[in-house]
């Protein structure tokens, strides 16, 4: 369900931009049959936070692993940092931070000893590294515990630690699939904080996720995807301008088959979705459009009225929910 | 190609491979007591178990052409310690870093290269090889099993039985599913070899028909090359040819270990 007008692509064939970190052109994965990533157009630009949002199996983790260049491109163009990943590709990821969405950690090593060993893998001076492991256990809060080993930390922890390690080389891209997946909601909220000073300090951000509201928290612009392509890009506000109305009125039954209902409050929304356990209108009014429900007789179990988030965006391009 | 085989990537980081190394050495220094005990002291056990006790009994017959049954085992010994860390040290680990602990995710995402990680771990598995074979080797001399100054060269043959037996079992792990296949390669493989092929005895007394067996594998080279060294009866001809067929094992070895990670972990 791809909207042509909605993946706008700057297709101007100009020589390299400086700040074009990423661009990729008809991009495709395939793994024998099955394609994974079918054929987006990409361009993220220095400084940004760009996301990819969709549900599991959309070929996010994909994408991004050929941008971190450890999966070989099998169609299309690809170039970060204006170099080809199937040439450069040990150039271009000694300048890319990778959070991956698995923890490779070192749980036998400490604290410290991760951030130093991966600094190493970088090449850099032996007392660089030291130094850096140090200035990173203050940026991921983890001073305190720079002695223990890996295995007993929190989830939260490991996750900062993951982060402070793909800083080592002073990235100019960080990549991070599904940064948050997983964790509480308090560790996501520190998790965001770091991410929104690194975002401060300059670092482009990439990142992946299934959770709207770490898209809508973290993106300055992101694509939806689904099965493998781009079904609709923007920033959050301008994709729920255009793919939903301003406000959502939910409305619970506790009934199985909710198309009864579902015909009695016909054409008091602009759009209605039917979803198990509950009704979905998209107005513009939540409160006018819930008395116009009662005055018909309908009575649900409970009603809310909440702005639209990008979950209504996704629901809407592909009908289906994004966390299922 | 997604390794790091691009020259000006070599120039901004040169050997990667180090930096894998340097991993591993220090995991090396973490379990420094238990690479003790497995590098030298049970081969030390065999030594004095079979050499002096056995010994006694064999050295009667003088099956062995006058060598002390104590002088025959040590390079034997020495070299199937080396076959038992190359094969042991390639095979959980390796898989560990593929898919438990998964060391090798994080070092593909940084300049380092399928290949660098091979000739890293394959050379922090030679150097524990190493140390305690230098070890084993040095307490044998002190107990009078080795014969001949030329023993020093018996390293030689440690290192090309550790690198051959690591690089294959490296392939061999780098295609594993699960650990359940290295039973089959421990009881199935290394401990025929350390029986049948020239450690405790000669394999001139193998039956005729097994005999082209024993010289198929590396391990027999190994040991007749160590035992060269050790006896000081070394000679060119057949000392080259065991250190090439070791050689040739290392590169055929070496070259799946690298196609089979690439195939594994570059998707």
């Amino acid at each position: 369900m791809t909207d042509p007008a909605a993946t706008t692509q700057a297709r101007t064939g100009q020589p390299a931009d400086a700040d074009l970190m990423i661009e990729a052109v008809g991009l495709r994965k395939e793994f024998g049959a099955f394609v994974a990533v079918d054929g987006i157009d990409v361009q993220v630009r220095r400084g940004e936070a760009f996301g990819f949002l969709g549900p599991n199996g959309a070929g996010k983790s994909s994408t991004m692993r050929m941008i971190g260049c450890v999966s070989p491109v099998s169609g299309g163009t690809l170039r970060v940092l204006g170099m080809d990943p199937d040439r450069d590709g040990a150039r271009i990821r000694a300048r890319l931070g990778v959070v991956p969405q698995q923890d490779s950690l070192d749980g036998e090593l400490t604290v410290r000893d991760n951030l130093y060993i991966y600094a190493r893998y970088f090449g850099l001076p032996r007392a660089k590294c030291r130094q850096l492991a140090d200035e990173l256990l203050e940026f991921a809060n983890l001073t305190d515990r720079a002695d223990s080993l890996v295995d007993p930390l929190s989830g939260g922890m490991k996750r900062r630690l993951t982060i402070a390690r793909a800083l080592v080389n002073q990235p100019e891209i960080l990549l991070l699939d599904e940064p948050t997946t997983g964790l509480d909601p308090q560790a996501r909220h520190v998790l965001w904080d770091r991410l929104f000073r690194l975002k401060r300090s300059g670092v482009t951000l990439v990142l992946t996720t299934h959770y709207m509201d770490e898209a809508e928290q973290l993106c300055d612009r992101l694509v939806v995807m689904d099965h493998g392509r781009i079904a609709a890009e923007g920033s959050p506000r301008a994709l729920i301008e255009q793919w939903s109305t301003r406000e959502v009125l939910e409305l619970r039954f506790d009934e199985d088959d909710l198309s009864g209902h579902a015909a009695s409050v016909e054409g008091i929304a602009e759009r209605v979705e039917v979803i198990p356990d509950r009704l979905l209108l998209y107005v513009d009014d939540g409160e006018a459009a819930a008395a116009a429900v009662y005055q018909r007789g309908v009575r649900p179990l409970s009603s809310l009225v909440r702005r639209s988030t990008l979950e209504d965006v996704f629901l809407r391009l592909t009908g289906r929910s994004l966390v299922d | 190609m997604v390794t790091a085989t691009a020259p000006s990537a070599r120039d901004r980081h040169p050997a990667p491979a180090l930096r894998v190394l340097e991993y591993f050495l220090v995991v090396l220094r973490r379990t420094f007591r238990g690479t003790i005990f497995g590098g030298f002291l049970s081969p030390l056990l065999y030594l004095v178990a079979l050499g002096y006790g056995l010994g006694s009994l064999v050295n009667h017959s003088n099956g062995l052409g006058g060598v002390p049954y104590v002088e025959f085992i040590a390079p034997g010994v020495l070299v199937a310690t080396a076959m038992q860390i190359g094969v042991f040290d390639a095979s959980y680990p390796v898989l560990g870093a593929i898919k438990w602990q998964r060391q090798y995710h994080a070092m593909l995402a940084t300049p380092v290269g399928v290949r660098d990680i091979v000739v890293g771990h394959i050379t922090a598995i030679t150097i524990r090889a190493l140390l305690g074979g230098v070890v084993f080797l040095f307490v044998a001399a002190l107990l009078g099993a080795i014969p001949s100054w030329t023993g020093v060269f018996a390293i030689v043959a440690v290192l090309l039985v550790a690198v051959a037996y690591a690089a294959a079992m490296f392939a061999i792990a780098a295609n594993a599913e699960g650990d359940t296949s290295f039973t089959m390669v421990f009881r199935l493989g290394v401990i025929p070899m350390f029986l049948f092929s020239g450690t405790f005895f000669p394999v001139e007394q193998l039956p005729q028909w097994l005999q082209p067996v024993a010289y198929v594998v590396p391990l027999f080279h190994g040991s007749s090359l160590a035992r060269d060294a050790t006896l000081g009866t070394m000679s060119w001809g057949p000392d080259l040819v065991h250190v090439a067929y070791l050689l040739l094992w290392i590169l055929v070895g070496g070259w799946l270990a690298t196609r089979s990670l690439r195939r594994r972990m570059v998707l």
